[in-house]
């Protein structure tokens, strides 16, 4: 049979997931994409923190390299122009040329520019791409005020956009308030209220009649009512048109306003047609939001299978954070419903606004809008997707806890059919048979159902779901370390910090059973080191380290070491270049540059660790630590020394970040880079903590890592002077080091921090749980007890007796033997060394 | 100088102090030729245990730089290089008990470390 061939016109959120739907349906298709934007699908819904420091490559959704290992064909830049139904192709502006067998159009829409006399001029612009935010970011340069005409969900994104630009930032709204589809006029006026708190000027109730050139500003903006407002810069983010003109030229049926009409199944009125997302009309709307444009892919492509979805409309609830304000509106927010009871909070001094809608018989929740406190959301959501009962007051569901307020629905309470992940549409009945699959933790759960994988506003609801179904089937999860403790990392630290406990011993006889194991002892003596920082190699310490840890160097196959003195910042002089190269030459090691910017000599045999030693430490090297779940390299670029682009001295925070935390044991390893420009040649975003040089100060990233599974650092803080940086990194890596499980990289530890991002920069930056001097404190006890393990360990005598291979004998390990290999050293394989044991015999 | 005692067929010898021991971690012994893991776990009833130093299955000779501990009831010595475990007592690893390191008899006799070697 031969596949189907199927064209996607448009790659914008909606186009994409249909792709992906598409091509993990497994059904058999030959997909063409073709994207009127020069770029892949990116992620529009948080296009403002392209101003926060969030490159397009960020934002972005897939690759082109995605899309050929998938086996999509597609083409970006040159959009679309025709349909030609007869022949079933499409033509693009370049003349190009697409045959299909079924069309799905994911065209979007367009940003809707009120016909004002003079809005065309020079200095308004749109809000809706990646090169409308170029064209912004460029004309702010000159731009001193910038306006946002509309004050509805696009346009406070908008104004978001602007104040990050750091511009006077302006409101204009023709409506009485602010986001009056989603919110009640309470709701708007608190909104509006917090938004001004914030230095956005709000104007609602204004007509702009005219935009003509201004005296001092560019612009002029004249009102309906007489007054009028100067600007450098006008975004009109009015609401949306659906991008529909192809199919109106190909005669496809439309909506009366626009829009390409679609039946249940995404079907226009050609059946081998579809239409998705923002261009399509739906029961006579428009759903401008990226949930039901995700729901509609998956009906249109599951046309394609057996098993055929319907679209039935979908719920426009949404939960977001504009400008840093928690927004959300479920259901009927304006309490439109006949005969509905309100419940209203408001709290003026907290700037906080809850509003209930609920059925006459008070039993159903209609609706609601919250602002400046969205942690009831998911709560009410439920209530009203799944029609649960309310409890008898329904307003202690709002009240705070002292007025008598409720905790928000168990997550027992919830019905099988419960939407859970609203962007991923995962279901409560999808996490059941994820965790009787096998699955059981939050994170295998979250790996296998993708939930919490879209805006993750559901992790919290996830957690407790996971946990309760966990608890149900008597499943508790056991967060016991090992047989020995049956604690978790994070209690054990506690329980060592707050009792003084100086050794593993110590902390067995109170708090374990057994003798210990390999994986306790050196969770422990990892712990004791961050909290005491003791030399690690005392005696009652010395039987709890991994050998990489017993003899500072790190094993390799054959029992040999490699040893890594520590380049801080790969800066390096040629005198000490040398030495490297002598000391590897007399030992017969085979060097090798790392990634983290340093030397490995690899092949020591376990005698001649302090001899190499010596001759390092005494020409000025110290240990690299690249034995230890500690601090390993801050990578830097070469900086404003030297680059033209450099915008500060990326070498020097380097050596400075890497000189304060060397020696800092840790859950796992950690690294770290430093970029001197946003080129960022240093790969900052792929470490624990990574520095991005901006303009005026420093990026902090946070919690990427390369390897395994590789993950990008997420934007921490921005424009940083040197003293927040080291302040917030401070608490930021002791936080992790308290918190974390054993061997778990701040990239994992992140994602199954509850609150995740958001509550990691409460406590780093908000310091909300007045931890933040603590922390500080612990990390500078550290610091200020540093001391370099191999020449503490070279200048005792006692402990270099441990470096001997045989207790009885100066003899070395007959059985390592080396061959040579591109002129280096190299462990001989099983075959090689018993034919050269033979002949030496 | 190691001096040997002859008992039947098989003979102690000497192989170091007990002031040359780690407490609970091992060290290595050339032990007539072969090398042999000592550990020394102070607190127990028999503290000094010696096995084969080869680890069969990593086929490198580092089971002296192990960590110790205890699995259940039996004491182990984890390989540094795949962390199998491996019977202090008998040498059995228990993932994969087709492997099994010999193990010495070991005794103190004065401070002296003894291991037990067939001739």
């Amino acid at each position: 049979m031969n596949e189907q061939k199927i064209v996607v016109v448009g790659n914008g959120m909606v186009g994409h997931h249909y792709v992906e739907t598409l091509a993990k349906s497994g059904v058999s298709a030959n997909i063409c994409v073709i994207g009127g934007e020069p770029r892949p699908a990116y992620d529009r819904v948080h296009l403002s923190e392209y101003f926060a420091g969030r490159k397009p490559e960020e934002l972005a959704l897939t690759t082109r390299e995605h899309y050929q290992e998938i086996g999509v064909d597609a083409h970006f830049g040159d959009p679309v122009a025709k349909i030609d139904r007869k022949a079933k192709a499409v033509i693009t502006d370049g003349g190009r040329r697409f045959k299909y067998d079924k069309l799905v159009l994911a065209t979007g829409s367009y940003p809707f520019v009120p016909p004002i006399p003079g809005s065309d001029s020079k200095g308004c612009l749109t809000y809706r791409t990646i090169d409308d935010l170029g064209m912004i970011k460029a004309q702010a340069k000159k731009a001193k005020v910038g306006v946002v005409v509309g004050g509805g969900l696009l346009g406070l994104e908008a104004a978001n956009a602007l104040k990050l630009l750091g511009m006077e930032t302006h409101v204009v709204e023709f409506a009485p308030g602010l986001m009056g589809v989603q919110l009640d006029d309470g709701g708007s006026t608190m909104l509006r209220r917090k938004i001004e708190a914030l230095g956005v000027r709000v104007h609602t109730g204004k007509a702009t009649q005219n935009i003509k050139a201004g005296t001092d500003t560019r612009l002029l903006m004249e009102f309906a009512d007489g007054e009028s407002l100067a600007t450098d810069m006008i975004v009109f983010s009015a609401g949306i048109r659906p991008s529909d003109q192809i199919a109106r030229d190909a005669g496809l049926e439309l909506g009366g306003r626009g829009g390409i009409v679609v039946d249940y199944h995404c079907r226009t009125s050609d059946s081998d047609i579809f239409a998705i997302g923002e261009c399509a009309l739906f029961g006579g709307m428009i759903y401008g939001l990226v949930a039901p444009g995700y729901r509609m892919a998956e009906a249109a492509a599951s046309q394609l299978s057996e098993d055929k979805l319907a679209f039935q409309g979908s719920d426009m609830s949404t939960k977001l954070k504009l400008l840093g304000v928690d927004v959300g509106s479920i259901g009927d927010a304006h309490g439109k419903t006949e005969k509905a009871i309100n419940f209203v909070f408001s709290d003026e001094r907290d700037e906080v606004y809850k509003r209930l809608v609920v059925t006459a018989d008070g039993k159903n929740l209609l609706g609601a809008v919250l602002i400046g406190d969205c942690s009831d959301y998911d709560s009410l959501l439920q209530y009203y997707l799944n029609e649960i009962e309310l409890p008898a007051s329904p307003e202690n569901l709002i009240l705070p806890e002292s007025a008598g307020g409720i905790p928000a629905l168990g997550a027992a309470a919830l019905p099988a059919t419960a939407t859970i992940c609203s962007c991923l549409n995962v279901s409560k009945g999808a996490i059941i048979e994820a965790i009787e699959g096998g699955c059981c933790s939050l994170g295998e759960v979250k790996t296998s159902t993708a939930a919490a994988s879209g805006c993750g506003g559901c992790a919290a609801l996830l957690k407790n779901v996971v946990e309760d179904e966990m608890a149900s089937r008597g499943l508790e999860v056991d967060t016991s370390i090992c047989e020995h403790f049956s604690y978790t990392r994070q209690e054990l630290f506690h329980m060592i910090k707050v009792e003084a406990i100086k050794s593993f011993a110590e902390l067995l006889e109170k708090h374990g059973k057994g003798h210990g194991c390999d994986i306790c002892k050196p969770a422990v003596a990892s712990i004791l080191a961050s909290l005491w920082n003791d030399y690690i190699l005392e005696e009652k310490h010395v039987g709890l380290q991994d050998t990489n840890d017993t003899f500072l160097a790190n094993m390799q196959k054959n029992g040999t070491y490699s040893v890594v003195p520590r380049i801080a910042g790969g800066e390096i002089t040629p005198d000490k270049l040398i030495v490297l190269g002598e000391v590897a030459k007399k030992y017969q090691l085979y060097t090798k540059i790392t990634g983290g910017q340093r030397i490995d000599l690899f092949g020591a045999r376990l005698e001649q660790l302090p001899d190499i030693w010596g001759e390092l430490i005494s020409a000025g090297f110290e240990t690299g630590h690249a034995y230890g779940k500690s601090l390993r390299t801050v990578k830097s670029c070469v900086g404003s020394t030297w680059c033209r682009y450099g915008q500060q001295d990326s070498v020097a925070m380097a050596l400075y970040v890497e000189n304060r935390y060397k020696g800092l044991r840790s859950p796992h390893k950690l690294k770290s880079a430093v970029s001197g420009c946003t080129r960022e040649c240093a790969e900052a975003q792929s470490k624990d903590f990574g520095i991005i040089a901006t303009e005026t100060g420093w990026n902090l990233y946070v919690c990427g890592n390369g390897g395994m599974r590789p993950r990008h650092a997420d934007l921490f803080a921005t424009d940083l002077d040197d003293e927040t940086l080291i302040k917030y990194i401070d608490r930021f890596l002791m936080f992790y080091i308290r918190t974390a499980d054993r061997l778990q990289r701040t990239s994992v530890w992140l994602d199954n921090l509850e609150g995740g991002m958001d509550y990691l920069k409460e406590v780093v930056i908000q310091d909300k749980l007045q931890i933040a001097r603590e922390l500080e404190q612990q990390m500078n006890d550290v610091v200020g007890t540093y001391q370099c393990e191999w020449r503490t360990t070279i200048e005792d005598a006692d402990k270099l007796k441990r470096f001997r291979t045989f207790v009885n004998s100066g003899e070395s390990d007959s059985n390592i033997v080396f061959v040579q290999e591109r002129g280096q050293p190299r462990p001989a394989s099983e075959s090689e060394t018993i034919e050269i044991l033979a002949k030496t015999a | 100088m190691s001096v040997v005692k002859i008992l039947k067929n098989e003979c102690w010898e000497d192989v170091c102090t007990l002031a040359d021991l780690v407490p609970n971690s091992g060290i290595c012994a050339l032990v007539s030729g072969q090398q042999v893991a000592i550990f020394y776990l102070p607190q127990e009833e028999t503290s000094v245990y010696a096995l084969h130093n080869r680890d069969p299955i990593g086929q490198a000779d580092v089971i002296s730089r192990g960590i110790l501990g205890s699995i259940g009831d039996e004491l182990v010595v984890a390989s540094p290089l795949y962390k199998q475990h491996f019977k202090l007592s008998s040498g059995v690893c228990l993932e994969q008990p087709e492997h099994t390191l010999q193990s010495y008899k070991t005794r103190v006799i004065d401070s002296c470390v003894q291991v037990l070697v067939s001739s």
